[in-house]
């Protein structure tokens, strides 16, 4: 069951890029609603900010739709969207760390999962809960854009090594690799800012 | 060790990693629990990495409010629209620019009382403005699509 309802989201997909590729835009569209709350949580998780993350994935859908002659709709779309996604992710971190002007997120990007509200209580738990995500934040904004992708597919996005490997197009001995070197980085801060 | 096999750290790391996001198969969690039990440092380390993990996974993406959702198509569309907008102002200025150049190079040629200094002068800025455009649109063009490292993010 859940394969034919893969399927045949996959033939609906095929079917709303070749019209796409027509220049349907109403196809486009289409692929945009099923797509964007996958390519905005992305483009938080390595930006970490609202407004850019906001900017840089509609920006990725227009890219896509620009360049969507180049794309075989006999494969999915949202791992191709992505590779335009993380470019224009990485690109604007890049610039950001050359000009040096990055004023500090104005909100939270990180929040209590909702599955931990339960246990969270009284106010001084938090406030040290509020302490930890914003030294965690902090962490994760100076780790190398790599393993920043990985961690936060893992963390974040729940995704498991395989499929974080298929779409990075990368081994998952590598995946585990920049998993590691993240999780020490952060552990590290963390550890140094008790 | 087998060929294609990590070293012995990394493989001890992988471990650690599987585990942690419970990707580990049962024969190689007991190879782990028989490492960290032979080895102290790597049993502190497993701690602060298992540390982390609870704290990371109790925090999520912050959800932006629906109406981002709903705003959201007309944000891409609007970028498409003024893409649009954009190929069509810049077509129709390089017409009307080749246009007014065109027309002021003939009747400033046709001019006899302008210095020939200056004549030349203009039509040095204008071959030389050229020859810049032509070698840029040549790079975004062709010498672009051939760099073998165009999709290596910087």
């Amino acid at each position: 069951m859940e394969v034919a309802l893969a399927a045949d989201q996959f033939t609906g997909e095929h079917q709303l890029v070749q019209s796409a590729q027509r220049g349907d835009a109403h196809a486009f569209g289409e692929l945009v609603a099923r797509y964007m709350r996958r390519a905005y949580f992305a483009a938080l998780g390595l930006v970490g900010s609202h407004d850019d993350a906001l900017d840089l994935s509609q920006e990725a859908f227009a890219r896509a739709f620009n360049a969507r002659q180049r794309l075989d709709p006999e494969r999915p779309f949202y791992p191709w969207l992505y590779q335009i996604l993380r470019r224009l992710c990485f690109n604007f971190l890049r610039d950001r760390r050359t000009r040096r002007t990055r004023l500090e997120a104005a909100t939270p990007w990180l929040v209590e999962d909702i599955r931990d509200r339960a246990r969270a209580g009284d106010p001084a738990r938090l406030a040290e809960r509020a302490d930890l995500r914003g030294r965690l934040e902090r962490a994760i904004d100076v780790l190398p854009e790599r393993e920043r992708e990985v961690l936060v597919l893992r963390e974040f996005e729940e995704l498991r090594y395989r499929e974080i490997a298929e779409l990075l197009g990368i081994p998952i001995g590598t995946v585990m690799s920049r998993l590691y070197s993240a999780r020490k980085s952060l552990a590290a801060a963390l550890g140094e800012d008790r | 060790m087998n060929q294609g096999e990590p070293p012995r750290d990394e493989r001890t790391r992988r471990l650690m990693m599987a585990a942690l996001d419970g990707e580990i198969t049962a024969q190689d969690r007991t190879e782990l629990d028989r490492l960290l039990q032979a080895d102290a440092a790597l049993e502190t380390e497993w701690l602060q990495l298992a540390r982390l993990k609870e704290v990371t996974s109790d925090m999520a993406l912050r959800r932006p409010s629906e109406e981002v959702w709903d705003r959201y198509w007309g944000g891409v569309y609007r970028r498409l629209e003024r893409g649009v907008g954009w190929i069509l102002a810049s077509l129709g200025a390089v017409v009307l620019i080749s246009y007014g150049l065109w027309t002021g190079i003939k009747s400033m040629f046709g001019d006899p009382e302008l210095p020939m200094f200056i004549k030349v002068a203009i039509l040095a800025v204008i071959v030389g403005v050229v020859i810049l455009l032509i070698s840029v649109i040549r790079e975004k063009l062709f010498t672009r699509q051939a760099d073998p490292y165009k999709d290596v993010v910087r």
